[in-house]
């Protein structure tokens, strides 16, 4: 039966048969219904790979004991043992091909992180030796006196 | 002419017309679904002690590093709050650029450029409460998202495709926690993978390597014999915002009903 | 610069990653889907109910409505980081999501729309295409308007009385299965907000009805506006006209027929926007008598900073004040243009109120974050998300509605009795 009521329906088909013919070209083949079904796994399988080749740039007290063995054993020894390397030397990544030289951090406000004295009961920070950063030397920097690979008292310079 | 019977079998064509596409992007079909539906061995969880944390910021600051979030971008995918109670029972909280710099003032920002200094003897209760994605079992935010563009992964990560968002930001809405956020320089949607590139090396994430108190700890809940999992299973730990039936899978320990 | 942060100041305690992430372009969004949905809606009482006083604006209404269709889908694209990837909608779909049915209902809902307009139209594009078909030696233009009217026949020249009278029942078909999806189309919408669990003001079942409601009133009040505009223009015209040729319809016929239009749509208009303003107050009133944990923050966000956008824009210009204004007997045409612009203005505070002051408080309860809309624009998000944006959005259906006119002639003027 030829009936032209049906002309709008064709082309409406036909668009929905463009769209499933572009489809298959424009996604990714891996994209599909993965382990956590539609609700949470409706996605491109191949990210996962994309997220785990990011590089690591942190690489962590280990990897600095491999060449500076003897700075990392002799801060072992003090309160800072606790601190990673990194933290203020900054993120290894390559080091020592790149970058061959770590900027590091030898602000006040690097120190003043934990020894800004915050007296708050129910929290760790205040048995943190501290001191009031705007009543303590307010304008030359912790390192001058004070050294951070041996942070006791004695070890002022 | 054209009698009713025409035209429901026109409506009928529709209706196969449109289901055909919905079978073609493979969605309809339960029992695949139901077939892949595999266990993993792994589900990472995280640990995190109120108690221990001081504001030192040192995660942020190793987390903006780690994962590439520009360093002075006003976003961040881990941060650390700070509540103080006074005695005449107010809240005062802030978390000045995530605590990229730690906290290293008495003064609260109250945002607008306005502080307000608390005294010491005026304060009840203080603590500090680091926040990070709470990699929910039942993410809202991969609920929501219009394209496949966020999941999780088979190990409970919830993570997100820059190569098919398209930043409508519908996910940042649906997450009640807000971790995410529009990625400076990508432009998709951002958040907190558990620093994905490390735990499946067998690395710390960098947050919880760069904290020196151990106020964050991660492991895998699924191994008995994991010390971060037996602590969730065996000792009392309570969970954000439970109300919402997210089922966060980042615990924390000292929690209080402030705690936003 | 992160996204959002140009145009929101924070105060108090906010989380740092929270910013208005959704602007004005979202304000626009459902009020530009509303309008299409209320216009189609307003089309369709008369096609479906046969409410024959509304036969002048019916087809007006559906051809607006298939303008606006056009629009509504720029305020998304405009809206997202990554526009050109809109098409993954399409591509990927995700159900679980309300805005993935986007693509789907709102395809759908287009089809049924060109395909009413196809009916409605089929003789006149065989009228204008035929004599074009004959004619020899056609010049540049005709050639194209010939290709235009070909193509749209859609290879159909069958005018006999019997196809026609099978264009009336399709013409019927369709507008009664387009009710459904209209109200589908902007109740989903609504639902986008609705769902959203983790904002305390917009997660409410209520919300897919409110949006419906109120869409079929801005829908309603902007054909109206429309519509007298055009028939201003006409009158016009025919002042000028009835000079030389005094065959045309007079300028008085005219304002009988638009005063006799406008009257009746008017009912209509003011029984959805009762309707809608009932559904707003219970909401409220349901969500103070209730007082949940969010109650605090909200009503600090509705009594106090979003006063004067919530109660006096919103209800009082937009609500109240066309109540008056159309329940006063004697409704003239100025008191409708009037009554129907702060109607529009109205619904779209409503839309503002709900998308901006859904983001005016923290996810924390403690915290409060304002929108400053971006004024000058000064580099492309500026521009895409700021006045001159949504502005652009506002005007580009009346552009779309002249051009299209031009294929689809909106009103039967005979140009000779």
């Amino acid at each position: 039966m030829k009936n032209h009521v049906f002309r709008p329906l064709w082309v409406v088909i036909g668009l929905v048969v463009l769209i499933l013919i572009i489809r298959p070209f424009y996604v990714p083949k891996d994209f599909g219904i993965h382990e956590r079904g539609y609700m949470y796994g409706w996605y491109r399988k191949g990210n996962i790979e994309d997220w785990k080749k990011v590089s690591v740039k942190y690489q962590g007290k280990e990897y600095c004991k491999t060449c500076h063995q003897d700075k990392v054993t002799s801060i072992d020894r003090t309160p800072h043992a606790i601190i990673q390397c990194e933290n203020c030397h900054g993120p290894a990544i390559e080091h020592p091909s790149e970058p061959p030289k770590l900027a590091i951090d030898r602000t006040r406000g690097q120190c003043l992180r934990c020894h800004a004295k915050l007296a708050y009961p129910s929290s760790d920070r205040a048995n943190i030796r501290g001191i009031d950063p705007d009543k303590h030397n307010p304008d030359i920097e912790c390192v001058m006196c004070h050294n951070p690979h041996n942070p006791n008292l004695e070890g002022l310079k | 002419m054209i009698s009713r019977r025409d035209f429901l079998k026109n409506t009928a064509k529709v209706v196969a017309g449109v289901s055909i596409p919905l079978a073609a992007i493979e969605i309809l079909s339960p029992a695949r679904v139901h077939a892949i539906k595999a266990d993993s061995s792994i589900r990472w969880a995280f640990l995190v002690d109120t108690y221990k944390c001081v504001g030192c910021g040192f995660c942020v600051k190793a987390c903006k590093n780690e994962n590439e979030i520009p360093y002075d971008a006003n976003v961040t995918r881990t941060w650390v709050e700070r509540y103080v109670l006074t005695k005449d029972g107010k809240l005062f909280a802030d978390s000045p650029k995530g605590a990229r710099d730690g906290f290293i003032s008495t003064k609260i920002d109250l945002g607008m450029g306005n502080f307000q200094d608390v005294k010491k003897e005026d304060i009840k209760k203080a603590f500090f409460v680091p926040k990070l994605c709470n990699q929910c079992d039942n993410p809202p935010c991969v609920q929501v998202c219009p394209v496949g563009a966020t999941y999780q992964a088979p190990d409970g990560v919830v993570m997100v495709d820059r190569t098919w968002c398209i930043g409508c930001g519908y996910c940042i809405m649906a997450c009640p926690y807000g971790v995410r956020f529009f990625h400076p320089k990508y432009h998709t949607a951002e958040k907190c993978n558990f620093c994905y590139h490390r735990i499946t090396k067998g690395l710390k994430t960098a947050c919880v390597q760069a904290c020196p108190f151990g106020a964050r700890q991660i492991g895998n809940i699924k191994d008995p014999n994991d010390p971060i999992a037996k602590i969730i299973t065996t000792e009392r730990v309570g969970i954000l915002k439970s109300e919402f039936g997210t089922k966060p899978q980042v615990f924390y320990i000292g929690l209080d009903e402030e705690v936003r | 610069m992160v996204h959002g942060e140009l145009w929101t100041a924070k105060e108090l305690f906010v989380t740092p990653n929270e910013y208005i992430y959704w602007s004005v372009q979202i304000v626009m969004y459902p009020f530009m889907t509303g309008l299409v949905a209320g216009a189609f809606v307003l089309s369709s009482l008369y096609h479906v109910f046969g409410i024959n006083k509304l036969r002048e604006i019916a087809r007006f209404a559906l051809v607006f409505s298939f303008a606006l269709l056009f629009v509504a889908p720029v305020p998304i694209i405009l809206h997202l980081q990554h526009p050109l990837r809109g098409v993954n909608v399409m591509m990927t779909p995700h159900f679980t999501s309300a805005i993935a049915a986007f693509g789907i209902v709102f395809s759908a809902y287009g089809a049924i729309v060109a395909s009413e307009l196809w009916f409605l139209y089929r003789k006149h594009f065989v009228d204008v295409a035929l004599p074009l078909k004959e004619k020899q030696d056609k010049t540049p233009a005709e050639w194209l308007k010939f290709l235009v009217f070909c193509t749209l026949t859609l290879g159909v020249y069958d005018v006999s009385e019997d196809s026609l009278k099978r264009d009336e029942k399709a013409i019927k078909l369709l507008a009664g299965l387009g009710i459904p999806v209209a109200c589908f189309l902007h109740g989903y919408a609504g639902f986008i907000f609705g769902s959203v669990k983790a904002n305390a003001l917009w997660m409410t079942p209520l919300m897919p009805v409110i949006f419906i409601m109120s869409a079929i009133v801005s829908g309603i009040a902007l054909c109206m506006l429309t519509y007298i505009l055009t028939m201003e223009i006409r009158k016009f015209m025919a002042k000028r006209k009835s000079a030389s040729a005094p065959r045309h319809e007079t300028r008085e016929e005219l304002q009988s027929a638009e005063v006799n239009v406008i009257r009746m749509t008017a009912k209509y208009l003011l029984f959805f926007l009762v309707f809608a303003i009932s559904l707003e107050l219970l909401d409220l009133i349901f969500r103070g008598y209730t007082a949940t944990k969010s109650w605090d923050v909200l009503r600090s966000v509705i009594y106090g900073k979003d006063f004067t956008s919530i109660f006096i824009l919103q209800y009082g210009i937009g609500n109240l004040i066309p109540l008056i204004l159309f329940l006063t007997p004697g409704l003239t045409i100025r008191r409708a243009v009037i009554g129907v612009m702060f109607v529009l203005f109205g619904v779209f505070m409503m839309r503002w109120n709900v998308v901006i002051g859904g983001q005016a408080f923290s996810l924390t309860f403690a915290g409060y974050m304002h929108y400053h809309l971006p004024i000058i624009p000064h580099n492309i998000e500026t521009l895409k998300e700021g006045l001159f944006g949504a502005l652009g959005v506002f005007i580009m259906p009346f552009v779309l509605f002249y051009f299209m006119a031009k294929i689809f002639p909106v009103f039967d003027v005979k140009e000779s009795h």
